[in-house]
């Protein structure tokens, strides 16, 4: 109902302060020959601007200091004595009470003596803030609107006015693009800081053993928190992802910009597509239910052993989960090296595929390593497939059979729930967050600047 | 009217031609084209193009932008054969045999009938890389020392060889702009085609360069028979023996250069002629 | 000067020899590779077609349900309760509640389970001999809290006779659908012989029937009463964080692409902001969720499992893709268009507004639809803010405990009941599939009728080709 009520007030002086700067503007121009600088709009805008954020300021303090003052006032209603026989949680609840009787919600049991009272105080005083707060703030509103009324004049540059704040908005919006990379390195440093105060660098980075303890009854025995065995299980997944993703989205992409047929190309295209958009939680399903049994039966029949969730099942869905992502990245990339190359090998009597392998890859190869490391960094990223798939074995071991953890896997597992950030065990996730920011910065500033000075190359 | 055709006896005089004229015709006939046409998907872009070309002479197309002299000198090495939508029918014969026969395939063809494009294009490649890729993926050199003759023989017959023989494993793409042209030239020579298509090859060059090309292919005749499309008709003049003119797709008309430029038959190739020089 | 090329025509013919002599090879290994290009494209089709054809295969079923139909009397000897509370006059909000609840709580802690055993036993065949714990595990256990709330609706059912349709629990389901082997032995089966023999008679007396399943859409998660479990609650959820994605990452994201392309001056502060905005794009989403557990949860002490929260998260990794598009559309709106707004006097602000934004609309938009949809299928970063949490209820508001359609796959997948879930969570991945696919395929649609207005000036294509 409140809200209501200062939404109307809002809209009210937002609609009143359009339509008298827009009045206003016009009278000039018809009394005096002054051409008008702005047109009527921009002066209804502008004043419309200059009464809202007063009201705004006035009613965003009211909601930030209002609940304390609200709060303090109660407390102050309740007899000091009984206030000092009360603690913390007491005396939330007796505060809880008034301010059910103030809402005329009613309490069930006795009332206490003072408690009546209180609820009759408490709903006065919320009545009248409510409407001192609701006057202050359109006061400061028509105020600021007759100052500004004041100032409108033939040559107010009231355009000018609007545009800057319309771009002073503009600015705002993309610095929250920053402010999220700040945060999201303020946030892993400190945090991951903090764990370092913990377990020492050295034994996180170079630790071979990843076994953090949880219930641990000795204190000071917080386990062991080896990267090395998250990092070998990340890298083996990925580079199994590549070894299935860049031979068929290479050839694909090759494929369909050379030789297919136009027809072809517009349905194939977009099908084989369809994989970049589907959540990885239905690949990181589909892994352990279908791909990882299969891999095992066909394991058994060569007699290999290999588990059902394993590197290999998670590298190859995750290389399924890639490929279009490298072919159409690929085929971007192709299609940005000049005609008149091919033509060149064309002319002296190449067949397509000598073209192919002897001018365009090569001539389109720095784009493409680009596309490969982006694809790299996305796989190293990667969670929810490994989370289901790989395994969660954080055991340093070299076999891509058997199963592995990855340093996502264990962000999930360290924090999912936990959010205290008491321990190590948990404030290890930021330090595993941190090193995969790291890494993924890396592979994407070098990825993008090849891909980069590539597209500068042709144009 | 004598105006006119005193103008046109001054560009006539400027005709760089060593041979007889009607030289041109005598000789035989190396390429033979009866009612060409080309289709892009709907659109018609030639319509029943009929034309003999003589061996080791140059001949000239002209004609204003988009009138189909590049796109009947695509279809003469199946250049058009890589645009997607592109239908080409009629009868092409180099020495008699049909080009758009399943055999000879398309690349031997190409092999016989080089070409050079408008934009110089040399691959991202070292110089010598760039001239020897015809011969060795054709498997015309037995050994690297055959190689390195040709490649070497290629830019002395480009005229080029003197300014890079100190640099034949820098990039192709670090000459200048009439360099590369002469390199992409050299490139087409490699493979000892038959006949050398060159699809407006000045156009991106300045006045100097373009002069050294053309006094190439004037060079290059001796041993090749070479068609040019070009836009400047003072160029056609310069470097041709017979020129041929199109426009909207038709070819207007045909014959020894000297004849088209002082005494065109057809009214829309004189307006043509007249409004460029006159 | 050598001339190590001959010309004539025996030269002609030597070479032409030597050329032909390759051709062979040469063709063969165009073949080939031609081929592996063919046979990429066919794994990466086969690929997307095996995927498809496995959850269609596993979900489809879990659109089917076994119901049954019972004849549930309220026996008053079992049913022993006060009539409900009626509101006296002066009793304040509070003490009726308080009553009213006390009343709940009394007719909850009744053996409802006697009742559904009793309606069991009237539709099996008479002296059929099964004890009780046997015959109500064919009925799902919340067939006695669905009994009890149509009383607690209607208090006056207390003696009377009425139909019912309640779900068969999850192990009848499996063994009606043929999803266990009929050949195992007693011990490795769920069900005792005695109500397996039984749920075959109802199937065949009609007591049992097979129906669309309604409840995967309208209930919410349970863990006690598997076949009951919906995703009604995950979709609010979704909903919610969708809803937030929309108000928040959209203008935001068009403002900021908007900014950095038409007005921010060129300078290094603007290169690092479009560098910073590229790598944001490449970000793993679950560092987003570490952000968002840091800042949101742990540091502005915003609500564990909650939607908004959640939106906040999705809305930060969803802005790069919208700038980055947005950005890529303004781009490509050519400059004659911003020139002739600028030559006709207007301000900068104008011709963006007026000129450059109409003609990039399709596009933002398509971008946008493309944005919200990978937000939509996002799992990691929602699991560290919480939003696994197993919540029973449906979110009133962007502010309670929910999980999200993605999170619910990934709760669902983890259920001890594989036998069952594995279906059910098919069946969730097709609904979110459903739901991807129908964005995705509003975005095609607008980009191809973009794409069409554009393709209507001249086709000059082949022009070029001309001279």
């Amino acid at each position: 109902m409140n809200s209501f009520i200062i939404a109307g007030l809002l809209l009210v002086l937002l609609g009143v302060a359009y339509q008298i700067g827009w009045t206003k503007s016009r009278g000039p121009v018809t009394t005096n020959g002054v051409k008008v600088h702005s047109r009527p709009q921009y002066h209804g805008s502008l004043l419309a601007i200059w009464t809202l954020v007063p009201a705004v300021i006035v009613l965003g303090l009211w909601a930030y200091f209002g609940g304390d003052i609200t709060r303090s006032f109660t407390v102050a209603q309740i007899p000091t004595d009984v206030v000092t026989s009360l603690d913390q949680m007491g005396l939330n609840g007796a505060i809880q009470r008034i301010q059910q009787i103030a809402s005329g919600y009613g309490v069930t049991g006795e009332l206490a003596p003072y408690e009546q009272a209180a609820g009759d105080s408490l709903r006065s005083f919320q009545l009248l803030t409510f409407l001192c707060v609701i006057a202050a703030a359109a006061a400061a509103g028509i105020g600021a609107l007759l100052y500004a009324r004041s100032r409108i004049t033939p040559c107010l540059r009231a355009r000018n006015m609007v545009e800057q704040v319309v771009t002073v908005l503009l600015l705002a919006c993309s610095a929250i693009a920053i402010l999220t990379t700040v945060g999201i390195v303020a946030s892993l440093v400190t945090e991951a800081y903090r764990f370092f105060t913990f377990i020492s660098p050295l034994d996180f980075f170079f630790g071979t053993v990843w076994n953090p303890k949880f219930s641990s009854t000795v204190a000071g025995d917080y386990g062991q928190y080896g990267l090395l065995p998250l990092l070998t299980g990340t890298l083996m997944i990925s580079i199994i992802a590549m070894l299935v993703a860049v031979p068929v989205g290479l050839m694909a992409a090759i494929y369909l910009s050379q030789y297919a047929p136009r027809k072809v190309r517009a349905v194939v295209k977009p099908v084989i597509e369809i994989p970049a958009g589907i959540p990885t939680i239905v690949y990181g399903f589909f892994a352990p239910v279908t791909v990882g049994p299969f891999l095992r039966d066909v394991g058994g029949l060569v007699g290999l052993p290999i588990s059902a969730t394993s590197a290999l099942t998670a590298g190859i869905v995750m290389g399924i989960m890639i490929i279009p992502f490298i072919s159409s990245l690929s085929d971007d990339i192709l299609n940005q090296v000049p005609l008149a190359l091919r033509d060149g090998a064309f002319g002296p009597g190449a067949t397509q595929s000598e073209t192919i392998r002897n001018v365009l890859l090569p001539a389109a190869l720095p784009g493409i390593v680009g596309a490969f490391l982006l694809a790299v960094s996305r796989a190293i990223g990667e969670t929810m497939i490994v989370v289901l798939a790989a395994g969660n074995s954080p055991v340093l071991r070299g076999n891509p059979l058997e199963p592995v953890s990855t340093i996502t896997v264990s962000i999930v597992n360290q924090l999912t729930g936990d959010t205290d950030f008491a321990g190590p065990q948990s404030l290890v996730g930021f330090a595993l967050g941190l090193t995969l920011f790291v890494m993924t910065l890396c592979l994407n500033v070098f990825a993008l600047y090849i891909v980069r000075r590539f597209r500068e190359q042709y144009e | 009217m004598d105006m006119l055709a005193g103008k046109v006896k001054m560009t006539h005089q400027t005709v760089n031609s060593t041979m007889n004229p009607t030289d041109a015709l005598e000789r035989p006939i190396r390429l033979h084209a009866k009612d060409v046409t080309v289709h892009y998907g709907a659109k018609q872009a030639l319509h029943g193009i009929s034309i003999d070309i003589p061996d080791r002479a140059v001949t000239s197309f002209i004609g204003p932008s988009g009138c189909g002299k590049s796109t009947f000198l695509r279809c003469i090495n199946r250049m058009n054969d890589t645009i997607e939508g592109a239908k080409v029918g009629g009868l092409i014969e180099l020495d008699g045999e049909n080009i758009y026969d399943p055999s000879p395939d398309v690349v031997e063809l190409r092999a016989r009938i080089g070409m050079v494009f408008q934009k110089p294009n040399p691959f991202p490649k070292s110089i010598y890389e760039n001239v020897a890729y015809g011969p060795k993926i054709h498997g015309l050199a037995r050994s690297k020392t055959d190689l390195d003759e040709i490649v070497v023989s290629s830019l002395r017959k480009a005229g080029l060889f003197e300014e890079v023989k100190d640099r034949l494993n820098e990039p192709g793409t670090g000459l200048s702009g009439g360099q590369q042209q002469r390199l992409c030239i050299a490139r087409a020579i490699a493979v000892s085609p038959e006949v050398i298509l060159m699809d407006e090859p000045c156009s991106a060059l300045d006045p100097i360069a373009t002069a050294i090309i053309e006094e190439l292919i004037d060079e290059l005749r001796e041993n090749y028979t070479i068609v040019i499309v070009t836009h400047s008709m003072q160029q056609a003049a310069r470097v041709s023996q017979r020129t041929a003119f199109f426009h909207l797709g038709n070819l207007i008309e045909e014959g020894v250069t000297e004849d088209i430029f002082t005494n065109p038959i057809n009214k829309q190739t004189r307006d043509y002629i007249m409004g460029r020089i006159g | 000067m050598t001339d190590i090329i001959p010309t004539g025509h025996r030269a002609t013919l030597e070479r032409a020899k030597l050329i032909r002599a390759g051709l062979g090879r040469r063709h063969l290994q165009e073949r080939l590779f031609k081929g592996f290009g063919m046979a990429a494209i066919a794994l990466a089709l086969g690929f997307v077609a095996l995927l498809f054809a496995d959850v269609l295969t596993k979900g489809l079923p879990a659109f089917t349900q076994s119901n049954l139909r019972l004849s549930v009397t309220y026996d008053p000897e079992v049913i022993g309760v006060d009539p409900a509370p009626v509101r006296a006059a002066g009793q304040s909000d509070a003490d009726f509640r308080a009553a009213n609840l006390k009343w709940q709580r009394d007719v909850a802690l009744l053996n409802w389970n006697k009742v559904v055993e009793a309606s069991l036993r009237a539709a099996a065949p008479a002296d059929y001999e099964i004890d009780s714990r046997q015959i109500l595990t064919i009925a799902e256990t919340n067939a006695r809290h669905q009994i009890r709330d149509l009383f607690v609706a209607d208090p006056s059912l207390l003696g009377k006779t009425v139909t019912v349709d309640v779900l068969a629990s999850a192990n009848a389901d499996n063994w009606i659908k043929g999803n266990i082997d009929r050949e195992l032995g007693d011990a490795q089966q769920q069900l005792s012989p005695a109500a397996r023999g039984l749920i075959d008679q109802f199937k065949a007396n009609g007591t049992i029937s097979s129906g669309f399943s309604r409840s995967i859409f309208t209930n919410v998660d349970s863990r006690a009463a598997p076949a009951a479990a919906g995703l009604a609650g995950a979709f609010m959820g979704s909903f919610y964080m969708m809803l937030v994605v929309i108000i928040l990452a959209v203008p935001i994201g068009v403002a900021s692409a908007i900014y950095l392309e038409e007005f921010a001056p060129k300078s290094r502060l603007t290169d690092l902001i479009e560098v910073n905005i590229n790598n944001l794009a490449a970000v793993p989403s679950i560092v987003f969720g570490l952000l968002g557990a840091a800042v949101f949860i742990n540091y502005l002490h915003l609500p564990l499992s909650a939607p908004l929260v959640g939106g906040l998260v999705l809305t930060l990794m969803t802005l790069p893709t919208i700038i980055i598009a947005t950005r890529g559309a303004l781009q490509g709106v050519s400059p004659a268009l911003r020139q002739a707004a600028l030559g006709m006097g207007a301000s900068r602000t104008q011709m963006v507004f007026h000129h450059v934004l109409p003609v990039t609309f399709p596009s933002i938009l398509t971008a946008t639809i493309i944005g919200v949809a990978q937000a939509l299928g996002e799992t990691a970063p929602l699991l560290l803010i919480g939003m696994n949490a197993f919540v029973a209820s449906v979110p009133a508001t962007p502010l309670d405990q929910a999980t999200a359609l993605p999170v619910q796959i990934y709760l669902w997948q983890a259920n001890e009941n594989r036998n069952f879930f594995e279906a059910r969570t098919s069946a969730a991945i097709l609904v979110l599939l459903g739901f991807m696919i129908l964005l995705n395929a509003i975005a095609i649609f607008l980009r191809t009728r973009l794409e069409k207005r554009i393709r209507e000036g001249p086709r000059n294509g082949h022009a070029r080709r001309q001279g």
